[in-house]
């Protein structure tokens, strides 16, 4: 019978994503209660290292499989080491981070598999030892409860909706590769550019300072970035600068932009439309900087503050940074 | 291309009586936004290359007004595909309709959009790639196409991906790809006075296969999200706002 969880993990430059540790994280948690082993799976070119990584995080096992066929991302070749490792591992779940990369594999690899899939999952729970989980719809204005009826189950974890558990450098667990020949792979990813700018990932930022219209022009990002710099925070964007040039869809936070579920969002300048907050209104604390005190916006707001962002948005980052270098 | 029917973004959502479904009542029926980027890529493919562009829709009536919309817009033609067996499927199920629809047809590319907005799901896409037994690339911003090759690029987290391969492909569409032409005067006439062809279970061969008991993933209940807790607004002049917040961040919201 199926049991216990496999975790698929995304790395990039070296380093594993901090939303695929979450999405491990949580796979320990769910078996710790369920029971099952939670297996690791690494895929790439001269992976093997990261695997001491992903052990702080209690895994039973780890699985890499290594090839030069990963050193660059294919959905099919991917496809073929993910199913791979379920037929090794035969889980009751297959979890990963909400990446590009996950939108990508994840569910092909269900299909291939004719399992169930649920993307962007922000809560598991529990009912009657049946695991359900939780899925935003209709741009996070309704939320969605789903049951499964199928081994495995693929789910994808909306990063920063799960917390990473305390790493236990001590832990041991099995290494072990896993041999993977994909059949045919007859698209890849040939080039990568880096976008121009992006300093802090904006789906993974803890903290995120979003700026509108109210900012008035392109040549005002410096004083938000300073912001960011200050706080270690992503730079968001709402949809009317990324239409007026101001700056890259790559930022936009929104419902034709990326769905983020930060620690704490700033948004100043922003008027609060219901396609902005289809992509933020998760965040645990929102802060909005706005001049208009009838702004939308500040009735989502955790902490509301009238005023120009010209004005407040200088003193904030200086008393950040004086609150920040006391600690 | 395959176009989904969805209810207007500007809905006001209200939970249905059966909990499970939005309160149709008043709900306005459109194209999926991102089908709309997908369609219009078909159609400059068209006039680039020449071929014929086909639109697939699954759904009961109210896919009706966006396939006549789709028509509208330049496609030649369009399937309906409906049955009260494709009523409320998970992806992999609504996959298995389109692909079972529109395997065999020939078709070099195979346009979706990168979500259907509403289910939220990003699934269906890739789901059909493999149903089809095709490559795919999703979340496409550009597109070339060259003889038998082609070239698109895909939006991840701080970069850009370059995608190569060969015809024929399965592709999702992401917003930036294009800009949406609106359907003309003269197309809206004529999509009018065009033919939308119906299947259904049996004419797809997928009776007894596919329906909502053989559906893997089931939505069991809809809520509203929980209403957040009534914020506070901070007063003073500037730097009395900027010092109250800073302290409330780090001691009664604890995030710094
Ligand atoms: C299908 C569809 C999809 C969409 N998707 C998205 C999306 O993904 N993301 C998104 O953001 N939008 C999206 N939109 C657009 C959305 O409806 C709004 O138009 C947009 O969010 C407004 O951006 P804004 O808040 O920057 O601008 P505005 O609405 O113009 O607001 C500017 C705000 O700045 C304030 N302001 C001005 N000057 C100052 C100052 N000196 N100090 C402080 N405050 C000041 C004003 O009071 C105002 O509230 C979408 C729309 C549609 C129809
Ligand atoms: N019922 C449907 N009929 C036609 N196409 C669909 C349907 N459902 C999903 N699609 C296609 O799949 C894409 C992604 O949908 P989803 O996986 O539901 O987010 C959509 O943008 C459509 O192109």
């Amino acid at each position: 019978m199926a049991q216990g969880i496999l975790v698929f993990i995304e790395h990039r430059g070296g380093q594993v994503r901090k939303s695929s540790l979450e999405a491990l994280s949580e796979a320990r948690r769910q078996a710790d209660r369920a029971g099952g082993p939670v297996v690791a799976l690494l895929v790439g070119q001269g992976v093997k290292d990261l695997a001491s990584v992903l052990l702080k995080y209690k895994p039973d096992k780890v699985l890499v499989a290594d090839d030069a066929e990963f050193a660059q991302y294919s959905t099919e070749g991917f496809t073929a080491a993910l199913v791979e490792a379920v037929k090794r591992s035969d889980p009751r779940f297959v979890f990963s981070a909400w990446t590009a990369m996950a939108k990508d594999l994840i569910p092909r690899a269900a299909a291939r598999c004719d399992a169930g899939c649920l993307t962007d999952v922000t809560e598991l729970r529990e009912r009657e030892g049946t695991l359900l989980a939780v899925h935003p719809m209709y741009s996070a204005k309704a939320y969605g409860t789903f049951e499964f009826q199928s081994e495995p189950v693929f789910m994808t974890l909306r990063p920063n909706a799960f917390f990473t558990i305390e790493p236990d450098a001590a832990h041991t667990a099995p290494v072990e590769m896993l041999e993977v020949k994909p059949e045919k792979v007859r698209a890849r990813v040939v080039e990568t550019h880096a976008a121009a700018g992006a300093k802090v990932e904006l789906s993974e930022a803890p903290i995120i300072v979003s700026g509108g219209r109210g900012i008035k022009g392109p040549e005002n990002w410096g004083m938000l970035q300073e912001l960011c710099d200050v706080l270690g925070a992503a730079l968001g964007a709402s949809r009317a600068v990324v239409d007026a040039g101001w700056i890259d869809h790559q930022h936009q936070v929104g419902q034709t932009g990326k769905t983020v579920s930060p620690q704490l969002y700033i948004a100043c300048g922003i008027s609060g439309a219901i396609q902005h907050l289809a992509g933020m209104s998760s965040s645990k604390v929102i802060v909005a900087i706005n001049n208009n005190p009838d702004a939308p916006i500040f009735k989502y707001a955790t902490y509301g503050i009238v005023g120009d962002v010209f004005e407040v948005v200088p003193k904030l980052t200086e008393e950040f940074r004086k609150a920040l270098s006391e600690s | 291309v395959c176009v989904k029917s969805v209810p207007d973004t500007e809905t006001k959502i209200k939970i249905g009586a059966d909990n499970r479904h939005i309160d149709l009542a008043d709900v306005r029926f459109i194209t999926s936004p991102y089908d709309e980027f997908a369609i219009e890529e078909a159609l400059s493919l068209k006039e680039k290359h020449g071929g014929e562009t086909v639109a697939f829709s699954m759904g009961g009536n109210e896919v009706t007004d966006v396939l006549r919309d789709t028509l509208a817009r330049g496609v030649d033609n369009a399937v309906h595909l409906n049955d009260p067996d494709f009523q409320d499927l998970d992806p992999l199920s609504t996959a298995k309709v389109l692909a079972a629809a529109i395997a065999g047809g020939g078709f070099d590319v195979i346009f979706c959009g990168q979500q259907g907005v509403g289910g939220d799901h990003s699934q269906v896409p890739a789901m059909l790639a493999e149903l089809l037994d095709l490559p795919q690339v999703t979340m496409v911003v550009k597109l070339e196409i060259e003889g038998e090759k082609f070239k698109a690029e895909r939006e991840i987290e701080g970069a850009h991906e370059i995608v190569e391969g060969t015809l024929p492909v399965v592709l999702s569409a992401q917003k930036g790809l294009n800009e949406p032409r609106y359907p003309s005067i003269k197309g809206v006439m004529a999509a009018r006075r065009k033919e939308i062809a119906v299947k259904n279970a049996e004419a797809l061969g997928s009776s007894g296969k596919v329906g909502q008991q053989f559906c893997k993933v089931k939505l069991t209940e809809l809520t509203l999200p929980p209403p957040r807790p009534q914020g506070k607004m901070i007063e003073g002049d500037a730097e009395t706002q900027a010092k109250t917040l800073v302290h409330l961040l780090r001691t009664e919201a604890k995030v710094i």
